[in-house]
C-alpha cells in the first residue's frame, strides 16, 4: 500500500482516504478516527472546565466579603474539593490527551494512533467516570469535602459515604490515563515516518511521549492510595490509622509520590505547545532542541524525587527535610533553561503577534511567576509558614491557569485553523487574551499577598485584614469566568465558520501537520507516509 | 499594545515591590509576611526576602531580555530572523549560572532549618496542643494544668456580618497563656483528623497528627497578643478552630498557673455536689453550642448522611442512659465522635447529656448527676 506510486493507485487512494466518517451521533460513541477522539476529549475539558468553573465562582463568591453569606462550610469544602478534582482530572489531562490525538499523528506522519479502539474507550470511560463524581453533590452527606489531596483520615473515617463513589470514579480515570499514555508511547515509537527520528521530533511529541511515561508510573499509585482508602474504609484495614499500627502521613508519601508527578503530566505538554508556537511567530527556529529534550527528560526524573516537599509541616527528620529541598530547588535549573531557550528564540526573530503568540507570551511570563514562587516554597523552612496558605492557592494557580491553561488555549488558537480550515475571528481572540489577563492576574495576584499575611487556604471565611484583597480577586474570578464563556462563543463561531485557512496557516509554521496536510485535513490522513527532511 | 501589557506587568510588579518594602512602617495593611516576635520567625522573614529579592533579580532579566526583543525584534519594525539556534557554552552558561545561586540560598536555608528543628535541647517549659474538631487542648505537661480552647462566642455571634468586629475568627474563648523569654517547647498531636498548629508571629506551623507527635519550639521576646488558625483542612469548620497566644511576664505567668489550678480544684469539688435538672440544662446548653452544635446542630437536627440528629435520637431517647454516657464519655470509635472525656469535666458532661435528653425536642424527663459521669470514666 504505502509504495504505491502510479498516478492511478493515487487517484483510487484518495477517494479511500475521502470516505468521511459515520453519520450522526453513533459517529461519536463508535468512532475509532484519532481526529473525532481529539474532538471529543476537548469538548469533555471545555465543559469540565465550565462546570469546575462554576464551582470556583461559588468558592468566590462566598469569599466575596467575610462572614457566611451563601453557603455552608460543609458545602463550601464540597466545592474546594470536587473544583480540584474536577479541573485536573476533568479540565487539564483530558485536554491534552486530546491535543495528543488530534497533533501526534499529524506531527509524525502517521494514520492514526496505534491502537484506535483502546482510544475509544479510554475517551468514553471518562464520561461515565465524571458523572459519578458529580453525582456525589446530590448524595446523602454530600460530596467528598476533604480536599482534591484527600488526605487520611480526614477521607477515611470521617468522610462522607458518598467517598466510595468518588475512589470508584478516580479507578476509572486512572484507567484512562493509562490507556491513553499506552497508545501515545505505542503510536511514537512505532508509527512515525521514515525519516523521523526520536530527535527530529517536534518537542509536543516529546514532551508527551515523557508525560505517558510519567502517567503509567503515577496512576497505579493513585489507585493504590484510593483502594487502601476503600480498604480502610470498609475491609477493617489500618493503613492510614495508627490505632491500628498504620500511618496517616504514609496517604501523604503515597499521594505526593503520584502528586507530584502529576503536575509535570499537566505542565510537559504545555512545554511542547509553547516551544511550538514561539518559533513560528519568532520566524526563527527554536533555540536549543536537544538540550529542551534533555530538560524535560531530567524533570520528569527529578519529579519522582522530590514530592516530600508537600509535607514540610509534618514532621519529617531534619535529614529528609534538606534533601527535598535540594532536590526540590534543583528542578528550577532544567526549568529555567526552558525558559531562556524560548527567550533566546525570540531574540533577534522577526516576531508577530497573532493571538496564539500573546497566549504564549502570557504563558512564559506568569508560568516563571508561578515558578518563582515555586522556587520560595521549595525552600524547606520558610515553606513552614507558605504552607497551607493562599501563597500556595496562588502558585499553583500560575503555573496551572495561565500555565497549563494558557497554554492549551494557545494551542486552540494555533492549530484550529489547520483542524477545521476555518480562521478564528482574530480581534475576538486578542480581546479574549486581554481580558483573561486582566482579570486572571487580579484574581491571583492579590492571593500571594493574602498568603503572606496569614490567610490559611481552604477556609469558608476570613478575618476582616483579608476583606479587600479578598474582594479584589473575586471581582477578578468573576471577570475570568465570563472571559471563558465568551470563549465558548469564539469556539463555536470558528467552527462553524471563518475565513479560509491556507495549508501552511501562519508564515513562519513548520511540521508535517502545517507542510504536508491540508486545512482542514482529510478524515484519515497519511495514508501513506509523508518525506521527512 | 505589547508595550502596555508590559507596563503594566511592571507596575503591578513594582507596587507589589513597594508594598513589600512599606510593610514596617504600615503594621495594619499587610501584603508581606509578618517579621514575628521570635528569633526563627526573623530567621524566617529574612530568608524569605532573600529568596524574594533573588526572584525579583532573575525576573528583571528574563523579562528584561523579552521586553528588548519583543519591542525591537518585531516584525512591523522590519527585523529580519537570524537562524542562530544553538550554543553548547550559552547553555553551560546558564545551567551553571542558577546553579551557583541556588547553592547562594541553600546555605542560609539549611541553617535556618537546623535552628527551626532544634525544639529539644533545652527547653524551658513543655505545652501539648492536641487538635480537635475544631478547637485546640492544651496541656502545660509540668503543671498539671489542661484546657479546652475553641473561637469565642463573640465571633460566633456576627457570623452572617461581622463587620467592625475586629478580631473576627481570630479570638478565642481561653487563650494559651505563656512566658515571654522562655524557651517553650510544643507537642503537637490529634484525637481525630490532621490539624495544623500555626501561629505567624510566633514562626511555628506544625501538623498534629492522630497517633503521632510532632514537636517546634518558640521563644517569644516581645509580650503581646498573637493570633493565628488551624492551617490543615480538617473538615467542616475548619475555618473556625483559631489560636490565640497571650504572651506575658514571667510573674504574671505564674500568676496565670495559679489561678487555673485553683479553678481545676473548684470544678472537681463541683462534680460532687447534687446538682438540679434546672442548673445542668442551662448549663449543659452552653457546652451543647460550643461543643456539639457544630455537627448535632444547633437546633439538634444534625447533617442527614454525615452527622446524626440529637432530635428522636434512639440513644438519647432511651430510659436507660447508660449508652448515652457512654458513647458522650467514650466516643464512637471509626466515626467523628470524639471521647469527651478528655475535653469536658464531669459538670460538663452530665450537664449536656441532660440537656441533650430535655430539650433540642426530647423530653425524657431524667437528670444525670456528675457522679454518674464520675463512675463512668
Amino acid at each position: 500500500m504505502y509504495n504505491e506510486t502510479t498516478h492511478d493507485g493515487q487517484a483510487a487512494h484518495d477517494e479511500h482516504d475521502h470516505h468521511g466518517p459515520a453519520k450522526g451521533l453513533m459517529r461519536w460513541v463508535t468512532t475509532t478516527n484519532h481526529k473525532d477522539i481529539g474532538t471529543l476529549y476537548l469538548w469533555l475539558s471545555f465543559i469540565m472546565l465550565l462546570y469546575g468553573g462554576s464551582m470556583a465562582m461559588v468558592i468566590r463568591l462566598e469569599l466575596f466579603q467575610p462572614g457566611l453569606q451563601w453557603v455552608e462550610p460543609h458545602f463550601f469544602n464540597q466545592m474546594t474539593t470536587m473544583h480540584g478534582l474536577v479541573m485536573v482530572f476533568g479540565a487539564i489531562m483530558p485536554a491534552f490527551v486530546g491535543l495528543a490525538n488530534w497533533l501526534i499523528p499529524m506531527m509524525i506522519g502517521a494514520p492514526d494512533m496505534a491502537l484506535p479502539r483502546m482510544n475509544n474507550w479510554s475517551f468514553w470511560i471518562l464520561p461515565f467516570a465524571f458523572g459519578i463524581l458529580a453525582s456525589t453533590t446530590f448524595m446523602e452527606g454530600g460530596a467528598p469535602a476533604f480536599g482534591w489531596t484527600f488526605y487520611a483520615p480526614l477521607s477515611t473515617t470521617f468522610a462522607p459515604d458518598s467517598t466510595d463513589f468518588f475512589i470508584f470514579a478516580v479507578h476509572l480515570m486512572g484507567i484512562s490515563s493509562v490507556m491513553g499514555a499506552i497508545n501515545v508511547i505505542a503510536t511514537i515509537l512505532n508509527m512515525r515516518a521514515p525519516g523521523m527520528t526520536l530527535m527530529k521530533m517536534p518537542l509536543f511529541v516529546w514532551t508527551w511521549l515523557i508525560t505517558a511515561y510519567l502517567l503509567i508510573a503515577v496512576m497505579p499509585v493513585l489507585a493504590g492510595a484510593v483502594t487502601m482508602m476503600l480498604t480502610d474504609r470498609h475491609f477493617g484495614t489500618s493503613f492510614f490509622d495508627a490505632a491500628g499500627g498504620g500511618d496517616p502521613v504514609m496517604f501523604q508519601h503515597i499521594f505526593w509520590f503520584f502528586g507530584h508527578p502529576e503536575v509535570y503530566i499537566m505542565i510537559l505538554p504545555a512545554f511542547g505547545i509553547i516551544s511550538a508556537i514561539v518559533p513560528t511567530f519568532a520566524r526563527k527556529p527554536l533555540f536549543g532542541y536537544s538540550s529542551m529534550v534533555y530538560a524535560s527528560a531530567s524533570i520528569a526524573i527529578l519529579s519522582f524525587m522530590v514530592w516530600a516537599h508537600h509535607m514540610f509541616t509534618t514532621g519529617m527528620p531534619v535529614a529528609g527535610e534538606l534533601y527535598f529541598m535540594y532536590a526540590t530547588i534543583l528542578i528550577s535549573v532544567p526549568t529555567g533553561v526552558k525558559v531562556f531557550n524560548w527567550v533566546t528564540t525570540m531574540w533577534k526573530g522577526s516576531m508577530t503577534f497573532e493571538t496564539p503568540m500573546l497566549w504564549a507570551l502570557g504563558f512564559i511570563v506568569m508560568f516563571t511567576i508561578g515558578g518563582f514562587s515555586g522556587l520560595m516554597l521549595g525552600v524547606a523552612p520558610v515553606d513552614t509558614q507558605y504552607h497551607d496558605t493562599y501563597f500556595v492557592v496562588a502558585h499553583f494557580h500560575y503555573v496551572l491557569v495561565t500555565g497549563a491553561l494558557y497554554s492549551i488555549i494557545a494551542a486552540f488558537y494555533y492549530w484550529v485553523p489547520k483542524w477545521t480550515g476555518h480562521m478564528y475571528d482574530e480581534k475576538l481572540g486578542k480581546i479574549h487574551f486581554w481580558w483573561s489577563t486582566i482579570a486572571v492576574n487580579v484574581l491571583f495576584f492579590p492571593q500571594h499577598f493574602v498568603g503572606l499575611a496569614g490567610m490559611p487556604r481552604r477556609i469558608p471565611d476570613y478575618s476582616l485584614q483579608f476583606a479587600e484583597f479578598n474582594m479584589i480577586s473575586s471581582i477578578g474570578g468573576f471577570a475570568f469566568g465570563l472571559a471563558q464563556v465568551f470563549f465558548l462563543y469564539i469556539v463555536i463561531k470558528t467552527i462553524r465558520g471563518g475565513e479560509k485557512a491556507t495549508d501552511r496557516v501562519w508564515e513562519g509554521a513548520t511540521g508535517l501537520e502545517f507542510e504536508h496536510l491540508p486545512s482542514p485535513p482529510p478524515y484519515h490522513s497519511f495514508n501513506e507516509a509523508p518525506p521527512v527532511k | 499594545m505589547i508595550f502596555n501589557k508590559l507596563s503594566r506587568r511592571s507596575f503591578v510588579v513594582v507596587a507589589g515591590l513597594l508594598a513589600m518594602l512599606s510593610t514596617s512602617a504600615r503594621a495594619e495593611y499587610k501584603l508581606n509576611m509578618t517579621e514575628g516576635v521570635t528569633p526563627i520567625s526573623q530567621q524566617l522573614f529574612s530568608l524569605h526576602m532573600l529568596v524574594f529579592w533573588i526572584c525579583v533579580a532573575i525576573g528583571v532579566v528574563v523579562f528584561g531580555a523579552m521586553a528588548w526583543s519583543i519591542i525591537h525584534h518585531r516584525k512591523s519594525k522590519g527585523a529580519v530572523a537570524a537562524n542562530f539556534h544553538e550554543s553548547t557554552t550559552v547553555e553551560i552558561v546558564w545551567t551553571v549560572i542558577p546553579l551557583l545561586i541556588l547553592i547562594g540560598i541553600a546555605i542560609p536555608a539549611t541553617a535556618t532549618l537546623l535552628d527551626l528543628e532544634d525544639a529539644k535541647t533545652n527547653a524551658d517549659i513543655t505545652v501539648q496542643a492536641t487538635g480537635i474538631q475544631w478547637k485546640w487542648r492544651y496541656r502545660y505537661v509540668d503543671e498539671d494544668v489542661s484546657f479546652i480552647s475553641s473561637l469565642a462566642q463573640s465571633s460566633r455571634d456576627v457570623i452572617s456580618d461581622p463587620t467592625g468586629n475586629e478580631n473576627y475568627l481570630l479570638e478565642v474563648d481561653n487563650p494559651l497563656v505563656l512566658p515571654v523569654g522562655k524557651k517553650i517547647r510544643f507537642l503537637f498531636n490529634s484525637d481525630d483528623v490532621i490539624h495544623a498548629w500555626w501561629v505567624p508571629a510566633l514562626g511555628v506551623k506544625q501538623d498534629s497528627i492522630p497517633g503521632f507527635i510532632n514537636d517546634s519550639w518558640a521563644l517569644i521576646e516581645e509580650p503581646g497578643v498573637y493570633r493565628g488558625q488551624c492551617a490543615e483542612l480538617c473538615g467542616k469548620d475548619h475555618g473556625f478552630m483559631p489560636i490565640v497566644v497571650n504572651a506575658v511576664s514571667e510573674a504574671e505567668y505564674e500568676q496565670w498557673l495559679e489561678g487555673m489550678k485553683a479553678e481545676a480544684a473548684a470544678a472537681a469539688a463541683a462534680a460532687d455536689e447534687e446538682w438540679s435538672m434546672q442548673d445542668l440544662v442551662a448549663r449543659g446548653e452552653t457546652v451543647y453550642q460550643a461543643n456539639c452544635a457544630a455537627c448535632h446542630g444547633p437546633t439538634g437536627a444534625g447533617i442527614p448522611g454525615a452527622f446524626p440528629a440529637m432530635t428522636g435520637s434512639a440513644i438519647v431517647n432511651n430510659s436507660d442512659p447508660s449508652a448515652h454516657i457512654d458513647i458522650v464519655v467514650n466516643g464512637k470509635a471509626g466515626t467523628a465522635m470524639a471521647a469527651y472525656k478528655n475535653q469536658l469535666n464531669d459538670v460538663d458532661i452530665a450537664a449536656v447529656i441532660t440537656y441533650e435528653r430535655n430539650s433540642l425536642g426530647n423530653s425524657v424527663g431524667d437528670t444525670i448527676q456528675p457522679s454518674a459521669i464520675k463512675n463512668a470514666r
